[in-house]
C-alpha cells in the first residue's frame, strides 16, 4: 500500500504517494519537467540530465526521473541557476549536433528542436568540435545517422528491453560514444528485425525509415504505369495524428481521397488481403489439426517477426504458417487477378503499399515473395511518409472530402480491420475457423481475453468439444518469452499470433511521431488506435472474412479452393534460417 | 573445545618455525625489493645476479623478496640481513653495485657505504611505536636515548629507529638493540642511561633489566627503521617491505589473521560493525563515507546472497598506493574482506583489480591460494562455521570503474557505466544483491582496528578523520615515494619534512591532491591539515591518495589541462554534462595554452565547471572540473596572463614562447637544418636569425643547439 | 571462419577448450571481461571470429560483446604489431617530457597513437601510469621498461628492435 506523503514543489505543499520518482509525482500534479532520455516503458537511464531539479539539502541537482520522493522533500523546478544548468546541458547537446534542422526529416517533430526552443537557447556559447560519422543507408528498412544521435539510448533500450533483439549497443566511450551494431556492421548485415521501434522512440533523426517518397512521386508521374495502392488498417487509425487530429479517429475515406489526389489510379484496401490471409490461415490451421501437422502454428503476417524468427528461432520455422502477409497476398492478387481483370500487362502495374511498418519495406523486397518473377509490391511507404507526401503535395487532408475504395479489392470484413491490433489476427481467424469447422457461425465474435495491451494473452476456443488453445504475443520481447515457454512445453498451444511491434501494427515503426509533451509508444495512444479499428469492425455488416462476397467471388473465379494449387502458389511461401544468427541472452539485463 | 584463535596460534607457531628453519641454514638473508616499480627500475635483474651467485656457490646466502618500502626515488633497494649484525639497506642498486655488494659485503663483510641507505652504523636501537607502547613513558625513553647518545658522542655509531607494533604488547615499552637482538621490555626512562653506557659503549647487555634474548618465539625481524620515515606512521603499510608477500608464514608471524581469529572467536557480527563504527574509519577511496555505517546498512538488508567487494581499480595518474599495498601485503586485504563478510553476512568476496597490475594480481592469487590452504578461506573457516570465498576479477582499463556502480556493472560483464543512486549498492548492488564495496586501503585498515581496538585507532588523526592516509608523493619534491601519515599532518610537513622540500630548491607553487578529481592548493593552503573536511574547504579533496607537488616551472593552466584531458578521455559518455561539457572545457583550455584564449573564456570555464559538478551522474563527472576550478580560484592571474598577455610565466606553454638566437651563435647551421618550416636563415659561421612570423615554436632549434645560443622566453 | 589460417585455427581450438569452463555456469555472462582478456591473450587482440565464438558459447549477443570490448581501453580491436610500445603518460612522465617522446616515436614509426607501423613491426600506444615514475619519462616495449628517455635515446632503442628483424 502506498503511503501518502507531503512534498513541497516550488514552496507549495502537495500530497503524493511515496514509492515513486520525483518525475512521476510531478507529472501527476501538473508539472512536465523537460526530459529526453526518459521513457516510461524503458529502464531508467538518468543519462541526459535534462530533467534535473533542485532538492533542498542536496549538494547537487538530482535527476527527477530516477530520484524517489520522500516525506518533506523540498523541490525547486525553476530557479534561475537550475534553468541555466538545464539550458547549458541542452546547448551542449545542440553543440554536438549537425543543426541542419531545415533540411532534416524530423523538422517539426524533433524533440531536441522543441527542447532547444523551450530552454530559450538563443545563443551558443560552447561551440567546438562536432562528431562526424558516415550515414548507414545499407538497409532497405531503417537507416542510421549517428551524427544526429544525442545518445539518449532509447533506441538501445527499446531494441533490447522491449524487442529483445539486442541489435543496437553503445560502443566506444566518452565523447566517442556511438550507438551502433555489433562490429559496427552495416544494418543490412545485422540481426536488425527491421521493426523500426528505434525510429519510433528516437527523439531526433538518428534513426529513420529508408525514405521512398521521392521515387514514388516520380513514378506517379509516369504515364505508362497503372498506379495501384493499398493501405493497411493501422494507417487509417493513426494518420490523423500527423495532421493534428486526436488519436483514435479513423481517417479511412480521407486517406482514400488523398491517395487519389496524389495520382493513384486504384486505391485498394489491405484489409481485403487480410481477409484472404484469414481464409488461408484458418484453413491451414484446420488442416494441421486434422492431419497432425506441426503445432502450434505461428502466424506469419508481421514482417519484423518473420525476419526475427529466421535469425533467432530457426527451430520454429516449420511452425510458421506458410501464408503470406495481407500486403503480399493483395500485392500478388493485384499483379495477377486484377491485371487480368483490367487486361493489362502486370509489368505495367506499379503496386504500392502504405504501411504502418518499416519492416514491410524489407518484406516487399524478399525474393521468396516474388510472383511470376515480379515483385508483388514495388514500393512500400510508411504512414509517416504518406502524411508527408500529402502535406508536400499541398493536399488539404483536414478538410478533404471522403471517398470510397475502388473495386473489386475494396470490400473487406471487420475481421480484416482488426488485424492491425494485437490479437486481431487471432480473433479473425477464430471467427472463420469456427464456422469452417463447425458449420455454425460464431455468436460471440468479440473475443475479449485476447484483446488489450497485456504482453502475452491466452484463450481457449471450443470447436465442437475440441479445445483449441491459443496465445497472443506482441512486441518481440514478449514473443521470446512465449516461444521459450513453448520450446519447453510444445503442447501448450495450438495456435499462436505474434506481432513484432508493441500493440501490434498500430504501434508499428512507421506510425506518426508523438506530439508535444507526448511520448512515442504511449500505451494510451495505442489503445485509442486499437479502439478505432474495433470501431470499424463493429460498424461493418460483414464481421468474418469468409463472408466477404469479394473473397468468395475471387476464389470462385480465379483461385479455386483455399489451400488449393493456385491459392498455394500465389498466397503461400516458405522461410529459411538467416545469418547472422541472433542470440538471446539467458540472464542478461540491459544496463 | 578448540576455538578459531587456538587454531590460529598453532598455525602461527608452525609458521614461525618454518621461517626459522628456512632462513637459518644460512647466516645471511638478501631481501630484494620486488614491487612493480622496483622491477621497472631493474630489480629483477638484481635478483638474478644474487641468485646466480648463490647457484654458483660464490655466496652462501638465502635470497628472497619483499614489497615496496616507499623509497621510489632511489630504487631498486636491497636489504642484507645478517645474524649478529646490523641489517643494511642498499639503494640505487644496479648490476655493478650488486656485484660490489657480493664481492665486498657478502664475501668480505665490508659494507658498500656509498650505497647504504641505513645500516652502516654499528648499532641501532629500535623503539616500538605500537599502540600499547605509545605512552608518555615511551616519549621520555626516546628523549633519554637522544640525550645520552648525544652526550656520549655516539651519533656516528648508533642510530635510533622506530618500529610498528612488535607484537609484545604486554611487555611494553620495548627497545631492541641491534645487531645483538636483545630486547629490553617494560623499560623505564631512567634505565636508558645504563643501556647506553653498558650495552652501547661497552657491548655488554644490561642483564639486570628485563631482557629477552633473540626474540623467539615472537617474530622480530625489524629492519623497518623509520628514522627516514620521520613523521610517518605505518598502519596500512605496516608489513609492506617487511615481509615476503608471497609467503603466508611471514604474514602469520606478524600477527596475521589474528584479527580474523579474534572476530570468529569472540565477536558477533554486530560487535564487529560497532567496532568499525567506533574507530571512525572512513572510506579511503575518496569520498570518505563512514565505513562502519556502510557495513551496517549492508548488514541490515536481508537477502539470500550478499557480496563483499574490494575496489582495487586504482586509476588516478601517478597514484600507486593500492598497488603497493597489495604487492607488499596482500593478506591484510584478504583478512579485512573476510572480516567484512562475517560482519555483513556474506560468503562471497570479489577483488576488482586493474589488469595493468599483473604483479599485484599474481601476488593476490598466491595469497588466496595460501589462505585457502591454511583454512582462512573456504568452508568453515578455522572451525568457526563461517564460510567465505574470494574471487579476482580484472578490470580492463577504464578509470570510471572506480565508481562503485560502474565497478559493479563491470564485474557483471557490462560496460562500466554508472547508474543513478539510489538504490545504493548496500541495497541493490552486484547482481542486484546487497553489496559492500570498500577500497584496498580501507580493507587493509580493518585487521589493525580489530586487533588494536577502535579506541586506539580513533586516537590517531583528527576529530572527524581518524587513522592514517597513504599518499603517493610525486612531482617536484626531493623524496618522492609512498608515504603514510596520521590524518591531521599538514601539507607543509609532507612537502618539506617528508618530501624533503622542492627539487633543486626551486620555489613551491602548488600541491595537487586527489588526482583528476582533486584540486590544486597554493602556498597559503600549506598549513591545511590532511583530513577530509579541511581539504574540501581549501578547495581540493582527499581523494584516493595522489599528491603531486608543483614548482614554479610548471604552468597551472597546463596542469589543469592535463588532468581534464585525463577525465575527458575516461568519461564513460553516458551523461551529457560530463561527455559534452568536459570536451568543451578541454577545448577552451587548449586554446588558452595555445595562445588563442579569448576574453570570457575563464567565465565560460567556471560556468561549465559549476554545471558539470552539480548535474553530472556520477562522481567522476561531479569532480572532473575540480582541477580547473581550483586553479582558476588560486591562480587566476596565470589564466589571465595566458589570455590577455599571451604569456606563460612558467615558460611551459610552447606556443607562448619566443625563440631568439643570441650572440653565442657560431653559425654551425644545425638549427637551420632542423627547422621544419625554414624559419631560420643565416650563412655558415655567421649568426643565424629566426623569422618570428614563420616560427611555429616547436623548439627543435633550441633542443639541437649545442652552444646555448637560442634563448627561450 | 573458413578464412582462418592454420595458426588461427590452432588459436581457435585453444579458445574453445577454454570456453568449456564456462558452459552452463551460473551468471556466465558476468565472466565476459575475463573471457575477453583470454581472447586477447590467445590472439593478441580481439579477433572477430573469436568474439563470435564467445557469443555463441556463453549466449551473449555480439552487440553486447562489442559494446564491452570497445568500452575498455585495455582491449585491442586491431591486430597489433610484433612489438608493442606503450608510452607512459602518467603525471611524472608528462611533466618530464613524455609528449616529446611520443612525437619522436610517431615520426620514427610513421604511425599515430593507436596505430601500427607500416612494416607491421610496432604498435604505438599510450599508457596510463606504468608505475615507474622515478624513471620518468618511460616507455614499455613488450613488457620491458625503458626509463629516463630522451627523443635521441628512444630512437636508438627503436633502431635496435628494427635490427633484430633484418
Amino acid at each position: 500500500m502506498a503511503k501518502t506523503i507531503t512534498i513541497y514543489v516550488d514552496n507549495k505543499p502537495y500530497k503524493v504517494e511515496d514509492n515513486q520518482t520525483i518525475m512521476q509525482a510531478l507529472d501527476k500534479i501538473g508539472y512536465h519537467i523537460p526530459r529526453l532520455c526518459y521513457h516510461p516503458k524503458l529502464s531508467i537511464e538518468g543519462a541526459c540530465r535534462v530533467c534535473i531539479v533542485e532538492v533542498e539539502g542536496m549538494r547537487n541537482y538530482v535527476a527527477s526521473c530516477a530520484y524517489p520522493v520522500y516525506d518533506g522533500m523540498k523541490i525547486h523546478t525553476n530557479t534561475p541557476q537550475l534553468r541555466r544548468a538545464r539550458r547549458d546541458i541542452v546547448e551542449l547537446i545542440v553543440d554536438n549536433h549537425p543543426m541542419d534542422c531545415h533540411t532534416c526529416d524530423r523538422n517539426g517533430t524533433c524533440e531536441l528542436q522543441r527542447l532547444t526552443y523551450s530552454m530559450g537557447i538563443k545563443q551558443r556559447h560552447f561551440v567546438g568540435e562536432r562528431k562526424r560519422y558516415e550515414k548507414d543507408v545499407s538497409f532497405v528498412s531503417v537507416i542510421r545517422d549517428p551524427e544526429k544521435c544525442i545518445l539518449c539510448g532509447r533506441c538501445v533500450r527499446v531494441c533490447s528491453e522491449i524487442q529483445g533483439v539486442f541489435n543496437l549497443t553503445y560502443a566506444y566511450r566518452g565523447f566517442k560514444t556511438v550507438v551502433t551494431t555489433a562490429f559496427d556492421m552495416p544494418m543490412a548485415e545485422s540481426v536488425c528485425s527491421a521493426c523500426g521501434q528505434c525510429v519510433n522512440v528516437c527523439p531526433t533523426a538518428a534513426f529513420l525509415e529508408k525514405n521512398n517518397t521521392q521515387e514514388l512521386f516520380e513514378k506517379l508521374r509516369d504515364p505508362s504505369l497503372i498506379k495501384v495502392v493499398q493501405f493497411a488498417p493501422s494507417v487509417r487509425a493513426a494518420i490523423g495524428e500527423a495532421f493534428g487530429f486526436p488519436a483514435g479517429v479513423s481517417k479511412e475515406k480521407e486517406t482514400v481521397a488523398a491517395l487519389r489526389k496524389l495520382g493513384f489510379d486504384y486505391v485498394f484496401d489491405t484489409q481485403v488481403g487480410a481477409d484472404f490471409t484469414i481464409m488461408e490461415e484458418a484453413s491451414e490451421l484446420l488442416y494441421r489439426l486434422k492431419n497432425k501437422g506441426k503445432l502450434p502454428m505461428l502466424t506469419s503476417c508481421s514482417a519484423a517477426w518473420m525476419k526475427f524468427v529466421e535469425q533467432f528461432f530457426p527451430d520454429f520455422l516449420d511452425n510458421i504458417s506458410t501464408c503470406k502477409s495481407p500486403m503480399s497476398m493483395l500485392g500478388a492478387l493485384i499483379k495477377t487477378y486484377f491485371a487480368q481483370k483490367i487486361k493489362v500487362d502486370p509489368k505495367k502495374i506499379l503496386s504500392v503499399a502504405v504501411m504502418c511498418c518499416t519492416a514491410k519495406k524489407y518484406e516487399a523486397a524478399r525474393p521468396e515473395l516474388m510472383v511470376e518473377g515480379m515483385r508483388a509490391v514495388d514500393i512500400v511507404i510508411t504512414t509517416r511518409e504518406l502524411a508527408w507526401m500529402i502535406k508536400s503535395a499541398g493536399i488539404d487532408f483536414i478538410n478533404i472530402e471522403p471517398e470510397e475504395f475502388d473495386q473489386p479489392l475494396g470490400i473487406s470484413s471487420g475481421g480484416g480491420a482488426i488485424f492491425g491490433a494485437t490479437g486481431g489476427v487471432m480473433e479473425s481467424a477464430i471467427r472463420t475457423a469456427y464456422e469452417l469447422y463447425t458449420g455454425e457461425p460464431l455468436l460471440d465474435i468479440e473475443i475479449q481475453p485476447i484483446r488489450g495491451m497485456k504482453g502475452i494473452k491466452e484463450g481457449v476456443v471450443d470447436l465442437n468439444g475440441e479445445k483449441i488453445k491459443v496465445a497472443v504475443a506482441h512486441g518481440l520481447g514478449n514473443a521470446i518469452k512465449l516461444l521459450e515457454f513453448v520450446r519447453k512445453e510444445p503442447k501448450s498451444y495450438h495456435f499462436i499470433e505474434i506481432m513484432g511491434c508493441p500493440g501490434g501494427c498500430i504501434g508499428g515503426g512507421g506510425q506518426p511521431y508523438a506530439g508535444y509533451n507526448s511520448i512515442p509508444l504511449d500505451e494510451e495512444i495505442l489503445k485509442k488506435r486499437a479502439e478505432a479499428l474495433y470501431d470499424i469492425d463493429r460498424k461493418k455488416s460483414i464481421r468474418a472474412a469468409h463472408n466477404n462476397p469479394i473473397l468468395r467471388r475471387i476464389y470462385k473465379e480465379f483461385l479455386g479452393e483455399p489451400l488449393g494449387e493456385k491459392a498455394y502458389k500465389l498466397l503461400h511461401t516458405h522461410y529459411k534460417p538467416k545469418y547472422p544468427k541472433g542470440i538471446i541472452p539467458k540472464e542478461l539485463t540491459f544496463r | 573445545m578448540t576455538t578459531p584463535i587456538d587454531v590460529l596460534y598453532k598455525k602461527k607457531l608452525q609458521a614461525i618455525d618454518r621461517i626459522y628453519n628456512k632462513t637459518y641454514f644460512s647466516d645471511k638473508i638478501i631481501y630484494v625489493g620486488m614491487a612493480s616499480c622496483e622491477i621497472a627500475a631493474g630489480s629483477k635483474e638484481i635478483m638474478e645476479i644474487f641468485k646466480d651467485a648463490v647457484k654458483k656457490g660464490t655466496i652462501m646466502t638465502y635470497v628472497t623478496q619483499r614489497g615496496c618500502v616507499g623509497l621510489c626515488s632511489v630504487e631498486p633497494t636491497v636489504d642484507i640481513v645478517e645474524k649478529g649484525k646490523m641489517s643494511v639497506r642498499y639503494i640505487n642498486v644496479n648490476a655493478e653495485v650488486a656485484k660490489k655488494i657480493i664481492e665486498e659485503h657478502l664475501k668480505k663483510g665490508q659494507i658498500v657505504k656509498e650505497h647504504a641507505y641505513f645500516g652502516a652504523k654499528e648499532k641501532s636501537i629500535v623503539i616500538c611505536q605500537g599502540a600499547f607502547c605509545l605512552n608518555s613513558e615511551n616519549q621520555r625513553i626516546i628523549e633519554a636515548f637522544k640525550e645520552n647518545i648525544e652526550n656520549n658522542n655516539l651519533k656516528d655509531k648508533v642510530e635510533i629507529c622506530f618500529s610498528g607494533c612488535l607484537g609484545m604488547c604486554n611487555e611494553g615499552p620495548i627497545v631492541i638493540v641491534y645487531p645483538d637482538n636483545i630486547a629490553y621490555t617494560k623499560l623505564k626512562a631512567e634505565d636508558v642511561k645504563l643501556i647506553v653506557e653498558r650495552h652501547l659503549i661497552e657491548g655488554k647487555p644490561v642483564e639486570e633489566l628485563n631482557i629477552l634474548k633473540n626474540g623467539k618465539p615472537r617474530f622480530i625481524k625489524v629492519f623497518g627503521t623509520i628514522d627516514k620515515f620521520y613523521k610517518q606512521k605505518r598502519i596500512v603499510l605496516r608489513n609492506c617491505g617487511l615481509i615476503d608477500p608471497e609467503n603466508i608464514d611471514e604474514y602469520l608471524a606478524v600477527r596475521g589473521y589474528e584479527s580474523l581469529a579474534k572476530v570468529l572467536t569472540y565477536m558477533t557480527p554486530q560487535q564487529v560493525i560497532e567496532e568499525v563504527k567506533k574507530s571512525g574509519l572512513r572510506g579511503r577511496g575518496g569520498a570518505g563515507y563512514p565505513t562502519g555505517i556502510k557495513w551496517e546498512l549492508t548488514a541490515k538488508e536481508s537477502s539470500d546472497e550478499k557480496f563483499v567487494i574490494c575496489n582495487a581499480d586504482e586509476g588516478d595518474p601517478g597514484a600507486f598506493m593500492d598497488r603497493s599495498t597489495i604487492e607488499g601485503d596482500p593478506h591484510s586485504i584478504i583478512e579485512g574482506m573476510i572480516i567484512g563478510g562475517y560482519a555483513i553476512g556474506s560468503n562471497k568476496g570479489i577483488i576488482y583489480i586493474r589488469a595493468e597490475y599483473p604483479l599485484a594480481v599474481e601476488r593476490l592469487n598466491i595469497a588466496l591460494e595460501q589462505a585457502k590452504k591454511e583454512g582462512f578461506l573456504g568452508e568453515n573457516i578455522l572451525g568457526s562455521g563461517f564460510s567465505f570465498d574470494i574471487e579476482i576479477r580484472l578490470g580492463a582499463g577504464a578509470f570510471v570503474c572506480g565508481e562503485e556502480t560502474a565497478l559493479i556493472h563491470s564485474i557483471e560483464g557490462h560496460r562500466g557505466m554508472p547508474r543513478p543512486r539510489p538504490p545504493y549498492p548496500s541495497v541493490k548492488g552486484l547482481f542486484d544483491k546487497p553489496t559492500l564495496v570498500n577500497n584496498v586501503e580501507t580493507w587493509a585498515n580493518i585487521p589493525v582496528i580489530i586487533i588494536s581496538g577502535s579506541e586506539w585507532f580513533s586516537e590517531i588523526g583528527t576529530k572527524r578523520s581518524k587513522g592514517t592516509k597513504v599518499f603517493a608523493l610525486a612531482g617536484k619534491v626531493k623524496n618522492t615515494g609512498l608515504i603514510e601519515v596520521p590524518m591531521g599532518t599538514t601539507l607543509r610537513e609532507i612537502v618539506y619534512e617528508i618530501g624533503g622540500g622542492i627539487l633543486n630548491d626551486k620555489k613551491f607553487k602548488a600541491v595537487q591532491t586527489g588526482g583528476p578529481s582533486g584540486g590544486c592548493l597554493a602556498e597559503e593552503h600549506l598549513d591545511t591539515p590532511v583530513d577530509y573536511e579541511s581539504l574540501v574547504s581549501a578547495g581540493s579533496i582527499m581523494g584516493s591518495g595522489g599528491m603531486i607537488v608543483i614548482d614554479e616551472e610548471s604552468c597551472m593552466v597546463a596542469v589543469a589541462k592535463f588532468f581534464l584531458e585525463f577525465t575527458q578521455d575516461e568519461s564513460c559518455g553516458k551523461c551529457t554534462p560530463c561527455r559534452e561539457g568536459t570536451k568543451r572545457m578541454l577545448e577552451i583550455l587548449t586554446r588558452i595554452v595555445e595562445g588563442k584564449g579569448q576574453e570570457g573564456d575563464i567565465e565560460k570555464l567556471e560556468r561549465l565547471g559549476d554545471m558539470i559538478k552539480k548535474a553530472s551522474l556520477c562522481g567522476l563527472g561531479q569532480s572532473a572540473p575540480n582541477p580547473v576550478l581550483s586553479t582558476i580560484k588560486n591562480f587566476r592571474e596565470e589564466y589571465e596572463e595566458h589570455i590577455k598577455n599571451k604569456k606563460c610565466r612558467a615558460r611551459f606553454c610552447t606556443n607562448l614562447l619566443t625563440y631568439e638566437i643570441t650572440d653565442n651563435c657560431t653559425g654551425c647551421t644545425a638549427c637551420k637544418k632542423v627547422c621544419p618550416v625554414e624559419a631560420i636563415s643565416g650563412s655558415p659561421k655567421q649568426k643565424h636569425l629566426i623569422n618570428q612570423q614563420i616560427c611555429i615554436k616547436c623548439g627543435a632549434c633550441w633542443r639541437v643547439c649545442r652552444f646555448n645560443a637560442i634563448s627561450r622566453s | 571462419m573458413e578464412n582462418l589460417d592454420s595458426v588461427d585455427l590452432e588459436k581457435m581450438k585453444i579458445l574453445k577448450d577454454y570456453l568449456k569452463n564456462f558452459k552452463d555456469k551460473p551468471r556466465v555472462e558476468s565472466n565476459l571481461i575475463t573471457i575477453l582478456h583470454k581472447v586477447q591473450d590467445i590472439f593478441g587482440y580481439l579477433d572477430r571470429s573469436a568474439l563470435e565464438e564467445v557469443a555463441e558459447t556463453i549466449q551473449v549477443p555480439t552487440s553486447h560483446i562489442w559494446g564491452v570490448a570497445t568500452f575498455y581501453h585495455y582491449f585491442k580491436l586491431k591486430k597489433p604489431g610484433k612489438h608493442i610500445i606503450s608510452v607512459c603518460l602518467g603525471t611524472a612522465c608528462y611533466i618530464k617530457g613524455a609528449d616529446e617522446i611520443i612525437a619522436k616515436l610517431k615520426e620514427e614509426l610513421k604511425t599515430d597513437v593507436g596505430g601500427v607501423s607500416p612494416d607491421g613491426l610496432f604498435s604505438l600506444e599510450e599508457a596510463r601510469c606504468l608505475g615507474a615514475c622515478s624513471l620518468a619519462p618511460v616507455v614499455m616495449i613488450d613488457g620491458k621498461v625503458y626509463g629516463n628517455l630522451t627523443p635521441q635515446s628512444v630512437t636508438q632503442i627503436i633502431k635496435e628492435y628494427k635490427s633484430k628483424h633484418k
